[in-house]
C-alpha cells in the first residue's frame, strides 16, 4: 500500500511527498527509544489513526510492514523461517511475514530494528487470522493489548446497536487504556482536529478516485490505487500531511485529465486505454511491476477496485464527522470493504462495473486468505448475470513469491482481454 | 493458393493445421516440442504442409479417369511411406554429416580419421537397418526421428566401438551434440523433388491399369501449386516464443472454443487436459469463450501427472489407460498433488492393491479435479466437447462420461480422434477470419 517507490521512474510532486512521509514515518518508529514516545500496532481496515494521535502515539501497521517486504523481495526469505519456526504453509502470508521479519531483527526499510509496540490495538475483527495474530504478538511482546469487537454487517446494514457497541467500547475500553500506555489524557477536541483533516483528505481522494469515470481514465484505481490510498490508510489519516499529500495529487489528476492523458505507468504515461476493468482482491506484492505490466502492456486500466476500500469506504458517503467523532470512527471500523456481508460487496461491484463503464469484474483471489476468498467465484457470477458483462479469476498470492506464476496469470489474463475484445466484436457484428 | 495456419504449441507436442479460404482444413502436423519452440514450430508446420500436399493429391487423383478409390489410397499410402524414406535418409544423412564435424572437436585430438571410419560404418549400418522401417505395413513406433534414429544408434555404436577401438562415450557425445542442430534443420529444402523421386519408385512398383505419366502429371500439377503463408496464428503455452508479432498471437482458451465449435457447432462447454494444464471452457453459438476457468500453477491432474504416474509404475503413458480399463474397482486416491499421488501409489501398492485398481481411481482423481473446473466455469448445460491429450485415454474417458452424468444429466459428449488439433484449428480459423473477414 505505502510501500515506498523509489525505482518509480515518473516523479510528481506527491509521489516525492509519500515517498519523505513514509521515510520520515519509520524514523519515527524505529527512533522511540530517544523520543520516548509509544507505539501502537494496529491493522489497517477501520484503523483509529486519529484516535492514536491523539495520544501522541505513533501508529505501526504490521501488514504495511509485510507489503513493504513483499515489494522489496524479502518476505519469501521471512515466510521460510516462519515455516521452519512451525507455520504451516496455509497461514495467511502476511502473518508469517511478520513473524519472519521479527525473527530477523525486526528491521524496518530504513535498516534500523523496530522497537516492541507498547500496545497492541486490534479495531477490527472482521479478519479472524487478525486476533489469532495479535495473540501471536502479544505472546511475544506481553503488552497491552486492547480488542474492539467490531459486529459484522452480515445484514448488510449498521444498526443504531452496532454503533452505539463500538461507541461504548471505545468510551469504556480503548481510550482508557490508550491513557494508560500513552500517559495523555484524553482530549476531545484535538480528536475533532485531527477528523476534520481526515474528511478533507478523503474529500480529494474520492475525487482522485472517481476521476477513473472519465473514458480515457487518467488513473489506474488499483495499481496506481494503491499508492493513492497509502496515506488515508495508514499513518497519516487525520495529519496535515495527508491533506497536503492529497491536495497535490488531485491537482496532478486534475492536470492529467486536461492534457488527456491516461495513467502513470512505471514506464511512462500509458498509451491506448483498450480495456476497462474493476477488479476485487488485493494485487500480488511479490511481483508487482510485473504483475501490473501485465496490464498496461495490454492498454487495461483498472477504472475502480474494491482493494482500495479495505480500510474504508468513502465513495458511498462516509466521512469522518467531527460534530460525532466516536460514532464516526465507529462507523469507519463497521463500514470498512471486508466487514461487509456477500450481497453488499456484490452490489458494490456491479456499481463499479456499471457506473465506470468497465468491461467486466477481475478477481484475483489470494491463496492464503481463506475468509476473503470464499464466495468469490459465486460474487463473479453474480456480477456476470446482473451485468451481462465478462468476468475472469486469477489465483496469486499477498507476499509469498512461491505462489505466483507468471505464465499462468498473463495467460488468463490475456485469454480474459482478447475474450472481451472478441465479444466486443461480435456485438458489433450483430 | 492462399493457406491459414494456426500452431499450438503445447508443453508437450506441437500442433499444425493448414486451413484453405473456405475454412477447409487441408493439412495437420505434429511434432514434440522438445522445449525448443521455434523449431517445433517449423516442423508442425512442415508436417501440416506436407499433409496438405497428401490432401491435394488425394483430391487430383480422384479427378484421374480410371482410377478406382482403393488405388488411390494404397498408391497415396505408399507415396508418404517413399516420401517419408526420402525425409528420413536425408535427415539421417544429415546426422552422419554433423557428427564427422563434431568429431574434429579438441576433446577427441588425433582421433578425427579414427571416430570418422566409426562414424561411416555406424551410419552403413543404421541407412540398412532403419530402411526397413519403411517397409510395407510396417508400423513405426514414432514419427519424430530422434525417436527412430537415436535407440538404433545407441545399439550399433556400441557394437562398433568395441571392434573398432574408439569409446563408446565419445560416440554418444558425438551423437547428443549433432542430434540438436539435426532437429534445427528440419529437411524442407526441394520437397518437390522428394515427392517425385518417392513418387517413382512407388510407381515403379505398381501395376497399374492408368498410364503412370498421368498419375505423375496430377501429383506435379499439384507440386506447383505454391502454398502460400497467407496467415500464421500462434497459440499455447509458448506461444510468445514464436518468431511473430502479437496480432499473430492468441490465447489458447479463445482457440479451444473456436476449434471445438468447428468440430461440434453444439457445443457449449469444452474441457482440454493438456500436458500441464486443465481448461474449462463455455463458449456461446458462435464459438465465442463466455467464461474459463483453469487450473492453477500446480500441474496436478493434467497430462504430465500421468507421465509421472507412469514414470513411477514402470510402463508406458499409453499403457496407464489400458491397464485401468481392466480394473474390478477403483481404488480411492485422494490427492492430485502428482507427488502425493505418488506416495499414495506407492502405499497402496504395498498394501496389495492390484494395479489396474489403483489406475482407475488415479483417472477417477483426474477427472473430479476437472469436473470442479467445469463447474467453476459454469458447469455443463448442452453438448460436451473433450479435447487435448488425455482424451486420447479411453479410462479418462470412460470416467468423464460417468461422471458428466452423474452431475448434469444426459449430455451429448465429443471426442474427436483429432482432438489434440483443437486449439490449433482455433488458430487457423482466427488466421482465416483475420483476412478473408477483412477482405
Amino acid at each position: 500500500m505505502s510501500a515506498d517507490i523509489q525505482t518509480e521512474v515518473i516523479k510528481e510532486a506527491s509521489m516525492l511527498k509519500q515517498k519523505e512521509m513514509i521515510a520520515r514515518n519509520y524514523d519515527e518508529l524505529t527512533s522511540t527509544a530517544e523520543s520516548g514516545r509509544k507505539m501502537v500496532s494496529t491493522f489497517v481496515p477501520g484503523n483509529l489513526n486519529e484516535l492514536i494521535n491523539c495520544f501522541g502515539m505513533l501508529n505501526n501497521l504490521p501488514e504495511i510492514n509485510a507489503i513493504n517486504n513483499g515489494m522489496r523481495k524479502k518476505s519469501g526469505a521471512m515466510i521460510m523461517d516462519a515455516e521452519r519456526a512451525g507455520h504451516s504453509e496455509d497461514v495467511c502470508t502476511y502473518v508469517k511475514a511478520d513473524i519472519g521479519m521479527m525473527s530477523k531483527g525486526n528491521i524496518a526499510p530504513n535498516g534500523k530494528p523496530m522497537p516492541a509496540p507498547d500496545m497492541l490495538l486490534l479495531s477490527y475483527t472482521g479478519c479472524f487470522t487478525f486476533m489469532k495474530w495479535f495473540e501471536l504478538l502479544r505472546h511475544e511482546y506481553g503488552c497491552e493489548t486492547v480488542m474492539l469487537q467490531v459486529p459484522y454487517t452480515g445484514d448488510g446494514v449498521i444498526t443504531d446497536n452496532m454503533r452505539q457497541f463500538v461507541v461504548k467500547q471505545l468510551k469504556e475500553e480503548v481510550i482508557p487504556a490508550m491513557e494508560r500506555v500513552s500517559g495523555v489524557k484524553f482530549d476531545i477536541d484535538r480528536l475533532r482536529e485531527n477528523l476534520a483533516r481526515s474528511a478533507k483528505a478523503e474529500d480529494d481522494l474520492v475525487w482522485v478516485l472517481e476521476s477513473a469515470k472519465n473514458v480515457r481514465s487518467p488513473i489506474d484505481a488499483y495499481f496506481g490505487g494503491v499508492y493513492y490510498i497509502g496515506p488515508i490508510f495508514t499513518a497519516f489519516r487525520g495529519t496535515e500531511d495527508a491533506v497536503e499529500y492529497y491536495r497535490l495529487l488531485r491537482g496532478e489528476v486534475e492536470k492529467r485529465i486536461e492534457q488527456g492523458l491516461g495513467p502513470i505507468t512505471p514506464e511512462g504515461d500509458m498509451d491506448e486505454e483498450r480495456y476497462r476493468l474493476v477488479v476485487e482482491g488485493p494485487p500480488n506484492w511479490t511481483s508487482f511491476r510485473e504483475f501490473w505490466k501485465m496490464f498496461y502492456d495490454e492498454g487495461a486500466v483498472v477504472v475502480a477496485s474494491t482493494y482500495t476500500k479495505v480500510g474504508g469506504v468513502y465513495d458511498l458517503g462516509f466521512r469522518h464527522d467531527p460534530e460525532r467523532p466516536l460514532e464516526s470512527l465507529a462507523e469507519y471500523c463497521l463500514g470498512c470493504y471486508t466487514n461487509r456481508n456477500l450481497p453488499s460487496r456484490v452490489e458494490l461491484l456491479e456499481k463499479y462495473v456499471n457506473e465506470y463503464q468497465a468491461d467486466g469484474l477481475l478477481i484475483n483471489s489470494i491463496k492464503s486468505c481463506n475468509s476473503f476468498s470464499a464466495g468469490q467465484l459465486l460474487m463473479m457470477q453474480e456480477i456476470e448475470k446482473r451485468t451481462g458483462k465478462p468476468g475472469a479469476f486469477i489465483e496469486t498470492d499477498l507476499v509469498d513469491p512461491r505462489y505466483f506464476s507468471a505464465a499462468n496469470v498473463k495467460n488468463r489474463l490475456e485469454s480474459y482481454f482478447q475474450m472481451i475484445n472478441q465479444k466486443r466484436q461480435s456485438t458489433k457484428v450483430a | 493458393m492462399k493457406c491459414y495456419i494456426g500452431i499450438d504449441l503445447g508443453s508437450t507436442t506441437t500442433k499444425a493445421v493448414v486451413m484453405d479460404a473456405g475454412g477447409e482444413v487441408l493439412g495437420r502436423g505434429i511434432t514434440n516440442s522438445r522445449s525448443n519452440y521455434d523449431t517445433a514450430s517449423r516442423v508442425a508446420k512442415l508436417e501440416a504442409f506436407i499433409s496438405t500436399r497428401f490432401t491435394l493429391f488425394h483430391r487430383a487423383l480422384e479427378k484421374v479417369s480410371g482410377l478406382q478409390e482403393a488405388q488411390v489410397d494404397r498408391l497415396l499410402e505408399n507415396l508418404e511411406r517413399h516420401f517419408r524414406l526420402e525425409l528420413f535418409l536425408e535427415q539421417l544423412n544429415d546426422l552422419h554429416q554433423t557428427c564427422a564435424v563434431n568429431a574434429d572437436d579438441l576433446r577427441y585430438p588425433g582421433q578425427k580419421d579414427r571416430i570418422c571410419a566409426v562414424l561411416d560404418v555406424v551410419f552403413q549400418k543404421l541407412a540398412e537397418k532403419l530402411q526397413k522401417l519403411f517397409g510395407p505395413g510396417v508400423r513405426r513406433k514414432s514419427d519424430f526421428f530422434r525417436d527412430l534414429a537415436g535407440s538404433e544408434y545407441m545399439a550399433v555404436a556400441e557394437e562398433a566401438s568395441k571392434t573398432m577401438g574408439v569409446f563408446f562415450e565419445t560416440l554418444i557425445n558425438i551423437y547428443d551434440k549433432s542430434i540438436i542442430d539435426v532437429e534445427n534443420r528440419p529437411p524442407n529444402a526441394d520437397m518437390a523433388g522428394k515427392f517425385l523421386r518417392a513418387l517413382d519408385r512407388v510407381l515403379r512398383e505398381e501395376d497399374l491399369t492408368v498410364d503412370p505419366e498421368t498419375i505423375k502429371q496430377a501429383i506435379k500439377d499439384v507440386l506447383d501449386v505454391e502454398l502460400e503463408e497467407s496467415y500464421v496464428v500462434g497459440t499455447g503455452y509458448g506461444r510468445v516464443r514464436l518468431p511473430f508479432s502479437k496480432d499473430h498471437i492468441r490465447s489458447e482458451i479463445l482457440c479451444h472454443g473456436l476449434g471445438a465449435h468447428l468440430m461440434y457447432p453444439n457445443t457449449r462447454t469444452v474441457l482440454d487436459i493438456g500436458g500441464q494444464d486443465t481448461k474449462g471452457i463455455q463458449v456461446d453459438s458462435k464459438g465465442i469463450v463466455v467464461n474459463f476457468q483453469m487450473n492453477d500453477r500446480c500441474a496436478a491432474g493434467c497430462g504430465r501427472y500421468l507421465g509421472y504416474i507412469a514414470d513411477e509404475m514402470n510402463l508406458g503413458l499409453h499403457e496407464l489407460g489400458p491397464m485401468a480399463m481392466k480394473a474390478t474397482k477403483a481404488v480411492r486416491i485422494n490427492s492430485t498433488c502428482t507427488v502425493f499421488a505418488g506416495a499414495e501409489l506407492r502405499d497402496r501398492l504395498a498394501l496389495g492393491e492390484k494395479r489396474e485398481n489403483i489406475m482407475a481411481g488415479l483417472h477417477r482423481s483426474i477427472i473430479l479435479r476437472a469436473m470442479s473446473i467445469i463447474s467453476r466455469s459454469g458447469g455443463v448445460t448442452n453438448e460436451f466437447t473433450f479435447t487435448g491429450g488425455v482424451a486420447k485415454n479411453e479410462a479418462a474417458v470412460t470416467e468423464l462420461k460417468k461422471l458428466v452424468r452423474e452431475n448434469y444429466g444426459d449430455v451429448k459428449i465429443n471426442i474427436d480422434p483429432d482432438s489434440i488439433y483443437t486449439g490449433a484449428l482455433g488458430g487457423a480459423e482466427f488466421a482465416r477470419r483475420a483476412v478473408e473477414q477483412e477482405a
